[in-house]
C-alpha cells in the first residue's frame, strides 16, 4: 500500500487536473454557442446558392458542353480528398473519427486502382495522416492564427482546389468533415463537391428564369464561389462539433477525475485509520504487558 | 394593390437585411445598373462592385457592394455576396483601404480582361464615395 505521504500528493494531482478539465468544459461551452451560433446563420448564404445552381443546372440546354466543374471531366481516374480536421487535440474522438471516415474511403479508393490525393486542412489531421499517407499528401494548410471560422479562409482553401482542377491534377474532390448535430453526436461526412452532386435537386423547379448574361457565364462564376462556400459550411459545421465534442471529453474527463478523488480520499482516510489503530494496539500491549 | 416585395441580403456569416416592405430596389448588374420593381420576372444575375439602393418606406439605403449574385422570383429578391458594406455606416478608412487595394490589384500586369474590368469598375466607385 503506498504511504499516506504518496496517497495526498496524488489527491492534489488529480485535483488540479480536474481544475483544468473543468476549465477547458467551460470554454468549450462558451465557445460552442458561438460557434453553433455562425454554423446556422452561415446557413441561408449556402441554401440559397445551391437553389440558384440548381435552377440554373436545370435550365441550361447545352449539357455536353457544361461547366467542368459541374459535369466533371468524364472520368474517374485521380481522386482529391480534403481532410478537415482542428488545430487542437484534447476534443475527444472528433479528428479521429473524421480520420477514420476518410482512410476507409483512402483504402477503397487505393483497392480500385485510382491515384489518390490529400490536402489536410488542420494540423491534427495532418499528423495522423503522414504516418501512412505521407507519400500522398500534396498540400496542409492550417488556420492556427485565426480565431474563428472565416470566409476569407475558405476562400483560400476553394481558389487552391479549383486552381488544381484547372491545371487537370484531378477529376473527382471529396471533402471529409463533421456534421454538427448536437453537443453530444457529431456525424463524419464525406462530401463530393467536384463534380457536383445533385442528389437533393427534388426541388428543382419548373420556373424559368431570365439570365443575364446567358446561363453559361452565370455558372462559370457561381461554381467557384460554390466551392468555396461549400467548404465554409463544412469549417463552420466542424468547428461548432469540434467544440462540442471537446465539451463532452472534458465534461467526460472531469467526472472521472471526481470520481478518482473519492476513491483516492477512502484510501487515504483507512491507511491513516489503519495507522492510528495499530500505534494504539502497541500502546495498550505496552501497557499490559508491564 | 400595395407595392411592395421582399428582400433578402444574405453573407456567408449571416442574413445581412431582410425587409419585405421595399419598392424598387437598384442593382449594380453586370451588364449596367437594374432596377427592380414588383412583379419583375424571374431573373438570375450577377453583380459587378457598385451601389444597391434599396428604396422602402422608412426611406432609402445605400450599400456597397464587390461581388455577388441577384435572384428574383415570385416577389422575393435574394442577393448573394461576400462584400457588402452599408453606406451610412461605413468608414471612410474602409473606404481608402478598399480603394487602396484595388488599385494594387489594377497595377498587376498578370491579371485577365475581365478581372480589369471589375477592378477599375470598384476603383471607379470608391472614389465617387469619398
Amino acid at each position: 500500500m503506498a504511504s499516506l505521504d504518496d496517497l495526498k500528493k496524488r489527491i492534489a494531482s488529480v485535483k488540479s487536473t480536474q481544475k483544468i478539465t473543468k476549465a477547458m468544459k467551460m470554454v468549450a461551452a462558451a465557445k460552442l454557442r458561438k460557434a453553433q451560433e455562425s454554423a446556422e446563420k452561415g446557413r441561408p448564404y449556402s441554401e440559397k446558392m445551391n437553389n440558384v445552381i440548381l435552377n440554373l443546372s436545370s435550365g441550361i440546354s447545352d449539357k455536353e458542353n457544361a461547366p467542368k466543374l459541374l459535369a466533371g471531366t468524364g472520368q474517374d481516374k485521380v481522386h482529391l480528398c480534403v481532410v478537415m480536421t482542428s488545430d487542437r487535440g484534447l476534443c475527444g474522438g472528433f479528428n479521429s473519427n473524421i480520420i477514420k471516415k476518410a482512410k476507409s474511403y483512402f483504402s477503397k479508393i487505393l483497392d480500385e486502382n485510382k491515384q489518390l490525393k490529400i490536402i489536410t486542412v488542420g494540423s491534427k489531421g495532418n499528423d495522423q495522416l503522414k504516418r501512412i499517407y505521407d507519400d500522398k499528401i500534396i498540400e496542409n494548410i492550417s488556420f492556427k492564427e485565426s480565431k474563428n471560422a472565416n470566409y476569407f479562409d475558405a476562400d483560400k482553401v476553394g481558389k487552391i482546389i479549383i486552381e488544381k482542377f484547372e491545371a487537370g491534377e484531378f477529376d473527382v474532390c471529396t471533402i471529409f468533415y463533421n456534421k454538427f448535430k448536437n453537443v453530444i453526436t457529431q456525424i463524419p461526412q464525406a462530401q463530393q463537391i467536384i463534380p457536383l452532386n445533385d442528389e437533393g435537386s427534388e426541388n428543382s423547379s419548373d420556373e424559368s428564369y431570365e439570365f443575364e448574361p446567358d446561363e453559361d457565364e452565370i455558372l462559370s462564376n457561381l461554381l467557384p464561389k460554390n466551392i468555396s462556400t461549400q467548404i465554409f459550411k463544412a469549417m463552420l459545421e466542424n468547428s461548432a462539433s469540434e467544440q462540442g465534442s471537446r465539451m463532452s471529453a472534458m465534461d467526460n474527463a472531469t467526472r472521472n477525475a471526481g470520481e478518482m478523488v473519492d476513491k483516492l480520499t477512502i484510501e487515504y482516510n483507512r491507511s491513516r485509520q489503519a495507522a492510528i489503530t495499530k500505534e494504539l494496539i502497541e500502546i495498550i500491549s505496552g501497557a499490559e504487558s508491564l | 394593390m400595395s407595392e411592395e416585395f421582399k428582400i433578402e441580403i444574405v453573407n456567408p456569416e449571416k442574413s445581412f437585411l431582410v425587409k419585405d416592405d421595399v419598392s424598387e430596389v437598384v442593382v449594380p448588374a453586370f451588364e449596367g445598373e437594374m432596377g427592380i420593381l414588383k412583379d419583375h420576372i424571374s431573373i438570375i444575375s450577377f453583380l459587378k462592385p457598385g451601389i444597391i439602393k434599396v428604396s422602402s418606406k422608412s426611406g432609402d439605403e445605400n450599400y456597397y457592394v464587390e461581388d455577388g449574385i441577384v435572384e428574383f422570383k415570385n416577389n422575393n429578391l435574394s442577393i448573394l455576396t461576400s462584400s457588402i458594406y452599408n453606406l451610412s455606416d461605413m468608414d471612410k478608412s474602409v473606404q481608402q483601404d478598399l480603394l487602396k487595394k484595388a488599385e494594387e490589384e489594377a497595377g498587376k500586369s498578370d491579371i485577365n480582361d475581365q478581372a480589369k474590368y471589375l477592378v477599375d469598375q470598384k476603383i471607379e466607385v470608391l472614389k465617387t464615395l469619398n
